[in-house]
């Protein structure tokens, strides 16, 4: 479902140019739900942003769906939706959930437009009664469920989850992530998921890639990182790190290239 | 034990709405010393309002009461305008929950931390090494590059340099680490817990991670509808029998367990009988 080969991303110029996706290559079988985690800065961002299109300057090979990233195909859209970190700034504030679910309906000319928002909204849990608010009248985590019913709206195949729960309080991040696990099976949805919460990587995936300094350090499945026994080194420092603070251990902590 | 760094009594926060007054705040008390203490608890729990309260950082409509604010000895109830402003960014430090818009969006970000410190030294050079203390790598590189060139970890990451640079006695940290990887997380911890244990900084740290909280700190408190459910050692938090903390606990996934349902929380109103 999503096939990326040797992805390159470079930004910036000469001395200053920084290279933030390196030859990274992974596969993403269809219905499958796919991690990516990995340093502050590695390049797991940008990886998404490539696959939605947002990102024009790469080199490489990424299909989505039998669809070429590279060609700005129309169908894309259709295709591969995103959900950004944060749902404080993910909406605008000066539009209703009315509109912000509406609008992709519009740019892609499809119809029945209310009886589709009213769906998409009960879907993920919120109902017709929030159909005319602004962002401002709900929580983080209604924001967050309206982002992902925005993206839900085109019925796309495969959805982008940057750090969807990580501006969320524990009991509403559980809300989100059952929400997914329901839309995935409802809707034999392929996620691709980052998250520096190897926990919440565990709960919701089946294979995950890990990445430092631009590169897949290496990938498993989900039985490798539950019994903690990853190949790599730089994977068992994270795995070290996500038991909790340790002065001991952070003084131990170094830095991979 | 001396007086300690904070005093906290009876904090109130309300806000006048159409349909009657909003708490907010409703009666939380605690005091600091030289330590670290938690807050959690749910979104809307009166986290933040509590902490940009030690500041006065307050909506203009926000109305604050307290029997007791006291920092380092100082009343904050009573301190003019000025003194507040003497205290804030000086003596007493807060990073905000949302580095992106505490930082200026037309603006090098070293150069923001360079303003932060330029009555001493050389502002460059110190900037440069506080990015380097906050673990950001190639800093000279990141000191020329603007707000949204920077990944979400790194904004929050320079946030945080630019609070410490002045060498406060008192930091609110609020999420302060929530956008970061677990290993560059455990790194700003232990540059914040040094602070604590070799210069005696007081540390109010704002948290949903109820694991890393329980993991860092040394006391927590549970709040909830604008009040301290209960106060614990951090130590003891997963032991905490309260059900509101042990319906905070069990939403955790946990890395070695397969439920495919996560539980989420069962509100009792009796939680908020006073
Ligand atoms: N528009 C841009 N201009 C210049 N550099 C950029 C830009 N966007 C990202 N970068 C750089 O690319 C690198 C990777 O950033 P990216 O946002 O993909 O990281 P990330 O893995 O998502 O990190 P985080 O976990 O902190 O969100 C960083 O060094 C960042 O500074
Ligand atoms: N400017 C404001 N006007 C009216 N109500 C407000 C204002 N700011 C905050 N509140 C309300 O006060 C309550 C406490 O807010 P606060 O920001 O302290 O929550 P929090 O515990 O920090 O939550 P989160 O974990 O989501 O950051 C919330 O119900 C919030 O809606
Ligand atoms: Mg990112
Ligand atoms: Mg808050």
């Amino acid at each position: 479902m999503i096939h990326v080969r040797d992805l390159t991303v470079t930004f910036g110029q000469g001395t200053r140019s920084v290279r933030a996706a390196r030859d990274v290559s992974f596969t993403v079988a269809k219905g499958e739900s796919f991690g990516l985690v990995g340093e502050s800065g590695s390049g797991k961002s940008t990886v998404l942003r490539v696959l939605a299109g947002l990102n024009p300057y790469w080199t490489g090979e990424a299909t989505v769906g039998g669809v070429a990233v590279a060609g700005r195909d129309a169908r894309l859209p259709r295709m591969v939706q995103m959900v950004f970190q944060d749902p404080y700034a993910s909406l605008h504030p000066r539009h209703t959930v009315d509109r912000a679910l509406s609008e992709p309906l519009e740019i892609q000319g499809i119809g029945d437009v209310g009886p589709r928002v009213e769906r998409a909204l009960t879907d993920v849990g919120l109902g017709p009664a929030f159909r005319f608010r602004y962002p401002n009248q709900l929580s983080g985590g209604q924001r967050q469920r309206v982002a992902i019913a925005r993206a839900l709206m085109l019925e796309p195949k495969v959805l982008l989850l940057d750090e969807p729960t990580s501006a969320l309080d524990v009991s509403v991040q559980a809300e989100i992530l059952n929400l997914l696990r329901r839309l995935r099976q409802a809707h034999g949805l392929t996620l691709l998921l980052v998250s520096h919460n190897l926990a919440v990587i565990a709960h919701m995936c089946d294979r995950l890639a890990v990445m430092n300094r631009g590169q897949v350090v290496e990938e498993m499945d989900v039985a490798t990182l539950r019994r903690q026994e990853p190949r790599e080194a730089y994977t068992r420092q994270l795995l070290l790190a996500s038991r909790g603070y340790d002065r001991e251990v952070a003084a131990g902590i170094v830095t991979y290239d | 034990m001396s007086t300690p760094l904070l005093e906290v009594e009876d904090l109130r926060v309300t806000f006048p709405t159409p349909t009657g007054p909003f708490h907010a705040v409703r009666g939380v008390s605690f005091t600091l010393g030289r330590e670290r203490l938690g807050i959690v608890g749910e979104s809307g729990s009166g986290k933040s309002l509590t902490g940009r309260s030690l500041l006065r950082l307050l909506p203009a409509h926000a109305k604050l009461e307290a029997r007791r604010l006291r920092f380092d000895g100082k009343d904050l109830l009573t301190a003019s305008p000025r003194e507040m402003r003497a205290l804030r960014g000086k003596r007493i430090s807060l990073v905000l929950q949302d580095p992106k818009y505490s930082l200026n969006p037309v603006m090098r970000v070293g150069e923001q931390i360079a303003e932060a410190v330029r009555d001493r030294g050389d502002p460059k050079r110190r900037a440069l090494e506080m990015l380097e203390a906050v673990r950001i790598r190639d800093p000279e590189r990141v000191y020329g590059l603007y707000p949204h060139e920077v990944s979400g970890g790194m904004g929050q990451r320079i946030m945080i340099a630019m609070m410490l640079a002045p060498e406060p006695d008192l930091l609110i940290a609020d999420e302060p680490t929530s956008a970061l990887d677990v290993t560059v997380q455990m790194q700003v911890l232990a540059i914040l817990d040094d602070l604590v244990a070799k210069r005696g900084m007081g540390l109010i740290f704002i948290s949903h991670d109820l694991d890393l909280v329980s993991s860092f700190c040394d006391r927590v408190l549970v709040m909830y509808g604008g009040r301290v459910m209960e106060e614990r050692h951090a130590r003891d938090l997963r032991a905490a029998t309260h059900p509101y903390t042990r319906g905070l606990l069990n939403s955790l996934p946990r890395i070695d367990d397969d439920r495919a349902e996560l539980p989420t929380l069962q509100r009792d109103p009796e939680w908020l009988k006073e």
